[in-house]
């Protein structure tokens, strides 16, 4: 549970975030899987995912696990595009979809640097993690961060500097240990990482590799929704 | 392994989900291609009837509001159709968000598709007159009213300059709004927008006035090399200097450099659209002959949609996360 209280969580004075230790995860996919059964997120879509990245050269190889979902960005770009308010921001700082005023013109998807939105294949509509709104609205904790086991995912209030994420970020901060993806876009994410480094934050890094196989085939969607 | 990776982290993706690659595909493409040529039609038919309007304002007058609407609808029919709910478009009049360069191209197309529609009337009003008996009462009455003449028609038509200027451009801010994709800045695509406007503009002309004197047909040929011109000279600015601006750039210019996928591809949209064209019209003004003008008026408008497929897609290719 959020430790606040009800009037606190739905009032105003809220700036949601998310922090993820990558230190400590050790990539179980268990936010993801739970994040799928909670928002009921349909095959081929996700909302979040545990993206494996290997570095190195043999015997001197490491395996990062990077989750990656939506930033909540503070200058959003695929709100400021969207043409008919679909993406709105919550009180909290969420942004939001309203799936059933969203045209599906995928102007979200093109402009949001972190590829965190998908169309949903179902709906036809643009859908994306929400933080858990309605899990928030209920005073419960996000899927995902209830699911992982080693606490990796620290979700909180920023504007609280008594906040577990706000100490988090406060601890790790003199070092320059927390990070977001892609500050020169200026997006200002909401969504932080510390232990992270270009492999784990910078797609570009690495390679993605159509149809390399290791787990599984490293492919793209050929289509997307159900258009 | 070591050969799949990036050398400088000798990193690979060893566990993903498939991800999203092309999301707006061909009929994007259409779209900015169509609305290339409605716009472009009223800029240079407005130049041709300030300029040459004893000789050829009959054709350009009814030609231009035809050509326009055709192309418009085209444009918007696209539009539409890339729609995942394309019975939800009402949206965007009914809940508008004004900071979308969607909404706002929304809005000045619909308007401007409108004021070319009272021109398509007015310039309809003598041949379907001629056959005022097959036609319904209500439509003669329309086409008989004394408010549908030329004056009005020329008062549309300032208005459809004005209009057709952010109708030709506004997909530049909506391509500066994707964020996520770095190839394509707002003044760059600004101009690229109107210099594809124009190319498309001169080019219908010279393929509809194919009989017009050849003074006429010098000045459509000058804003078609012109345009070409210019447009392959900023095309060739990001594709050899690109690289410069950022490793987002670098990396999606790679798809069109020498092994890339659409290298073949975006070389032939640069000689169909720019290079062509630009030898056809020198030639021509050498030669004074129109049979290669419109060779490089079909050639333009051709190697255009190649141009802009290309340009659309490359950015889509990049992983973004």
């Amino acid at each position: 549970m959020l430790n606040k209280s009800r009037a606190y969580i739905k009032g105003v004075y809220m700036k949601l975030g998310f922090l993820v230790d990558l230190d400590l995860c050790m990539g179980c996919k268990g936010c993801e899987v739970a994040c799928k059964v909670e928002n009921q997120v349909p095959l081929k879509s996700w909302r979040l995912r545990v993206k494996y990245v290997d570095v190195g050269v043999y015997p001197e190889t490491k395996r990062t696990y990077t989750p990656l979902r939506c930033n909540h960005c503070e200058d959003a770009p695929c709100e400021r595009i969207c043409p008919v308010s679909a993406l709105h921001y919550l009180e909290n700082g969420i942004v939001n979809i309203d799936k059933e005023r969203c045209i599906g013109c995928a102007g979200c998807m093109m402009a949001c640097p972190y590829g965190a939105i998908y169309m949903d294949p179902v709906t036809n509509t643009a859908d994306k993690c929400t933080y858990c709104a309605h899990r928030i609205a209920s005073e419960m904790m996000p899927a995902c961060v209830v699911a992982c086991p080693v606490e990796a995912n620290i979700f909180g209030d920023l504007d609280d500097p008594a906040s577990h994420i706000s100490q988090y970020i406060m601890r790790h901060q003199k070092d320059g240990g927390v990070q977001v993806r892609k500050p020169e876009k200026n997006t200002k994410p909401k969504h932080f990482y510390v232990g992270g480094g270009e492999v784990h934050l910078n797609p570009l890094a690495s390679k993605r590799e159509e149809g390399y196989n290791l787990f599984n085939k490293i492919t793209h969607l050929d289509h997307i929704g159900g258009h | 392994m070591v050969e799949h990776t990036v050398a400088a982290t000798n990193a690979i993706v060893t566990l993903d989900v498939p991800i999203p690659q092309v999301i707006w595909g061909w009929m994007i493409t259409l779209n900015m291609w169509a609305k290339s040529i409605g716009t472009g039609v009223i800029f240079v038919g407005a130049y041709l009837l300030a300029r040459y309007s004893k000789e050829v304002g009959k054709d350009v007058k009814f030609w231009m509001p035809v050509i326009s609407f055709v192309f418009l609808n085209i444009f918007l029919l696209f539009t539409l159709l890339d729609l995942h709910q394309p019975f939800r478009m009402w949206h965007i009049f009914a809940h508008p968000h004004w900071t979308s360069a969607i909404t706002v191209g929304a809005w000045l197309a619909t308007l401007f598709t409108g004021v070319v529609f009272l021109m398509l009337i007015i310039a309809l009003k003598e041949p379907l007159l001629k056959h005022k008996r097959k036609l319904p009462k209500f439509l003669v009455a329309i086409l008989e009213s004394k408010w549908l003449n030329d004056e009005l028609y020329n008062k549309l038509l300032k208005a459809a300059v004005v209009l057709a200027i952010p109708v030709t451009m506004y997909t530049a801010t909506i391509m500066g709004e994707a964020t996520a994709r770095e190839l394509w800045q707002t003044p760059t695509e600004l101009i690229q927008m109107l210099l594809a406007a124009l190319l498309t503009g001169s080019a219908v002309f010279l393929i509809i006035g194919y009989k017009w004197s050849y003074e006429v047909k010098r000045d459509l040929a000058i804003i078609l090399g012109a345009s070409a011109f210019l447009s392959f000279v900023i095309y060739m600015g990001e594709y050899y200097f690109g690289h410069m601006k950022a490793e987002e750039v670098e990396a999606i210019l790679a798809y069109v450099k020498d092994s890339g996928p659409y290298h073949v591809m975006f070389w032939a949209g640069q000689w169909i659209a720019f290079i062509i064209p630009m030898v056809l019209v020198y030639l021509s003004l050498k030669s004074r002959s129109s049979s290669l003008l419109l060779l490089a008026s079909v050639s333009a408008i051709v190697g255009l949609y190649i141009t802009k497929h290309v340009w659309l897609i490359i950015p889509q290719l990049l992983p973004l996360s």
